[in-house]
């Protein structure tokens, strides 16, 4: 137990690091052309306009007396904001604001409760990308695993052969698969909605909200299965074929066990791990694909929020977004790594 | 296992691609493409395209939003095309002093459905006052139906028939008078123009006439009139919401976007082949180094940075494509061909140049990288689609230089306008047809390969 507690406090410990060096890199890139700079320093000039405007003791200052006062309060602002420094150590307090989420505050957009925060306008949005992503990942995993297995018990059949002359097909994107079905089930059938994630009114009761959403959860969540299910089967049926030509197997079916044993004892769990580490890599590739579905179905999650930023030229939630999708790829693997070790117990020695 | 690590030349590839079908079948379809951009290139030079497609001017004379030509044909009717009237006109002089002109088109309608606007063009030259025009519509009953009296405000101009409600009352009025009740359907000017006189929407095909009466002020004064009919059909490809031809971009789009995925597979397969074999040969402190940063690209979020540099810095798609090189630098592709690197370096002839006294870059460059490159090629291949599905991505979100033609774009186009709701769809599905072709002939190509350079996979 305390070898498990130390190994992922290990892994949170590198992946901590790697999260910062990578929005750190974010930083640097966005500050190349003096972004987050500007940013930050026409913020607090906006903010000292205001104060000084409306600043009633400074009423009898002239307009050239009241610029000078601006300019030294904006200079004093930036400084004790450390933004006279060298680029190196702004750097590093623009990072430890990113890692702490301080994202600061949007050009233009709100969140829906009104704020400005960008941390909010974030925060309010990914449950609804957790949600989506989240059920389409374990969704497509079961689906592939059970369909694999069948496969594989079935080798040589027409819907094996049908699977492995269809795989080329998974290199076409799901959010590619998206514009078809919104064009067979919304534009062509009316039956789905064409996007959002639920119907505007929302209905009155839990159960109908619910249900709403699951109506608006089935294209995007279609779109995924399609693009991923069929190189998906392939490759795990080619595990199970690999792991059921082995002796202990034969050995198990001459045995007599019978064959859903086999199936899940003997086949299932030796050929888990090497399909967990090819669906990992899948898992987090697949966060650039969520991007891209939520803007073509407008499920109004992160993607949705950095579209709009796109929109707007909000360059603080352009950057924010960057920052949680870098947690959210370090979660992933996390995770990842807690059910890798579960299921392998090598990885713990 | 060290014999699987390809005994297959890159030239013995080619010859085994063709023994199969479907790997004959992709090389069919990259055939097409190479016309498709050989055609491309000669036919309509880049620049011209790129001005063009960005003149908003250039193409006032087509139709808008209208559809494919063979797309009409699955309709079932015999949709419009643009009739353009003037080389079917003649003039006859109706007296010299004032001097009165009338200009008389004539022409066949015959088809099924109604146009979408109905413009005139004008161009004249005057000397103190602009010339006054009166126009008559005459039906192929014999009709003739008095339209508007306008006078032209410069010396070109163009009369949008389709905005004038004045024509649209005439045109009630005149089906009031035939049918003797108020017409069951909204009528606008191209319809009323158009329909018949029994009461339904229905078209009345036969020969029609324009009549311009034109009232020149002075005998110098000149005029010359450019009537267009605006259809439904256009082309082989369509018309977009700007009037744009649609095969414009489509034609363009191939060898940007191929290039662009090209480009993007195979530096970024080389590049992680060359860092595999380092971080592979060498070991010790390079290769940690090398896997510590694979392991930091992997939490980089690729997509957002990519979006975020070519928004604040407005770069071209052909700088976008170093970008996109160095933020894949480290990608799991050097992992796994690590891999790889591993198994040969303890091969004999390694251990034979070894002996000799080959140099490590000579052995990384010379001896390694070309054995390991055949089991490599079908992940390039198949990794060059993706690449042009970022592309498409970028253009979706709307950071990719706008003024450049690609597929991408035109998706972008059509649902920023729509054409999901509107039913344009032949304007999402062109372009997609194109990547799709472009996906699945590569994702073919790849398993083919794969099969050949991996004959493992042919006993499963």
């Amino acid at each position: 137990m305390i070898k498990i507690l130390r190994y992922f406090l290990r892994r949170i410990a590198v992946l901590f690091i790697t999260v910062a060096i990578a929005v750190y890199l974010t930083i640097v890139i966005a500050n190349a052309g003096g972004y987050i700079d500007k940013l930050i320093e026409t913020e607090i000039r906006m903010n000292v306009a205001m104060s000084i405007k409306e600043n009633p003791t400074l009423q009898g200052y002239t307009e050239e007396q009241k610029l000078k006062l601006m300019e030294s309060i904006v200079k004093t602002q930036l400084k004790t904001k450390g933004l006279d420094k060298p680029f190196l150590i702004r750097s590093i307090y623009h990072l430890k604001n990113a890692l702490t989420l301080d994202l600061g505050t949007a050009m233009w957009m709100t969140s829906d409760s009104g704020s400005m925060k960008v941390k909010n306008i974030i925060l309010e949005r990914l449950p609804l990308t957790i949600l989506l992503f989240t059920t389409a990942t374990v969704l497509i995993f079961f689906i592939n695993l059970t369909l694999g297995l069948k496969l594989s018990q079935k080798y040589g059949s027409f819907l094996d052969k049908l699977i492995v002359y269809l795989s080329p097909l998974s290199v076409i994107p799901g959010w590619f698969y998206g514009i078809f079905l919104l064009l067979i089930f919304y534009s062509w059938l009316h039956i789905l909605p064409h996007g959002g994630f639920m119907d505007f009114p929302p209905p009155p009761t839990l159960f109908e909200k619910i249900l709403s959403v699951i109506r608006h959860m089935i294209l995007p969540l279609l779109a995924w299965l399609i693009s991923s299910i069929f190189v998906g089967t392939y490759s795990e049926r080619n595990f199970f074929l690999i792991y059921s030509t082995e002796d202990y197997v034969e050995v198990a079916r001459a045995k007599g066990l019978p064959p859903k044993d086999v199936e899940r004892k003997y086949i299932l769990r030796p050929a888990l791990p090497p399909i967990i580490t090819s669906f990992a890599l899948s898992v987090i590739s697949s966060w650039m694909g969520a991007i891209i579905t939520e803007r073509i179905f407008s499920w109004p999650g992160l993607g949705m929020v950095l579209s709009q930023a796109i929109g707007m030229f909000d360059a603080p939630v352009i950057i924010g977004v960057t920052v949680i999708y870098a947690y959210l790829l370090a979660g992933t693997v996390l995770l990842l790594d807690f059910i890798y070790a579960i299921i392998d117990p090598r990885v713990r020695i | 296992m060290n014999e699987e690590l390809s005994i297959y030349s890159l030239k013995g590839i080619f010859k085994e691609i063709l023994r199969y079908k479907i790997g004959v079948f992709s090389l069919i379809i990259f055939a097409f493409f190479i016309v498709l951009i050989i055609y491309t290139i000669i036919a309509i030079p880049y620049d011209k395209t790129i001005s063009l497609w960005n003149d908003s001017q250039a193409w006032l004379k087509y139709p808008r939003n209208a559809i494919p030509v063979w797309w009409g044909f699955f309709t079932g009717k015999n949709l419009p095309k643009n009739i353009n009237l003037s080389n079917k006109g003649s003039l006859n002089l109706i007296s010299q002093n004032p001097k009165k002109i009338e200009l008389i088109y004539s022409f066949n309608y015959n088809y099924d459905d109604f146009p979408t606007e109905f413009n005139i063009f004008f161009k004249s030259q005057y000397k103190n006052e602009p010339p006054i025009l009166r126009i008559f519509w005459e039906k192929p009953n014999k009709d003739k139906i008095f339209l508007l009296e306008h006078q032209l405000r410069s010396e070109e101009s163009t009369l949008y028939l389709g905005n004038e409600t004045s024509i649209e009352d005439k045109l009630i009025e005149y089906l009031k008078s035939k049918l003797e009740y108020y017409p069951p359907y909204s009528v606008t000017v191209v319809r009323g123009l158009f329909v018949d006189t029994s009461g339904n929407l229905n078209i009345e095909k036969g020969e029609y006439k324009l009549h311009i009466e034109v009232e020149l002020k002075d005998k110098d004064d000149t005029i010359t009139a450019e009537p267009i009919i605006y259809g439904k059909v256009h082309g082989i490809a369509g018309t977009d919401h700007l009037r744009r031809p649609l095969e414009l971009a489509l034609l363009w789009g191939t060898p940007i976007d191929l290039s662009f995925g090209l480009g993007a597979a195979i530096s970024i397969t080389l590049l992680h082949l060359i860092l595999a074999t380092i971080s592979g040969w060498f070991g010790g402190k390079v290769d940690s180094l090398i896997q510590r940063l694979t392991e930091i690209y992997m939490v980089l979020p690729f997509l957002p940075l990519m979006i975020m540099i070519s928004l604040f810095y407005k770069l071209t798609i052909w700088k976008l494509l170093f970008v996109l090189i160095f933020l894949s630098l480290f990608g799991s592709g050097v992992k796994t061909q690590r891999a790889l690197v591993l198994q040969v370096k303890t091969l004999p002839y390694i251990e034979a140049a070894k002996a000799y006294g080959a140099s490590n870059w000579r052995i990384v460059f010379l001896y390694i990288i070309p054995k390991i490159l055949p089991p490599v090629i079908p992940n390039l291949i198949i990794s060059i689609p993706a690449y042009v599905f970022l592309e498409a991505i970028l253009s979706i979100f709307g950071v990719l230089d706008p003024t450049q033609p690609t597929w991408g774009r035109i998706i972008e186009d059509a649902f920023q306008n729509g054409a999901l709701y509107k039913g344009y769809y032949y304007w999402v599905l062109e372009p997609s047809f194109l990547l799709i072709l472009t996906a699945v002939s590569f994702a073919l190509l790849g398993f083919v390969i794969d099969r050949i350079v991996n004959p493992r996979l042919k006993e499963i």
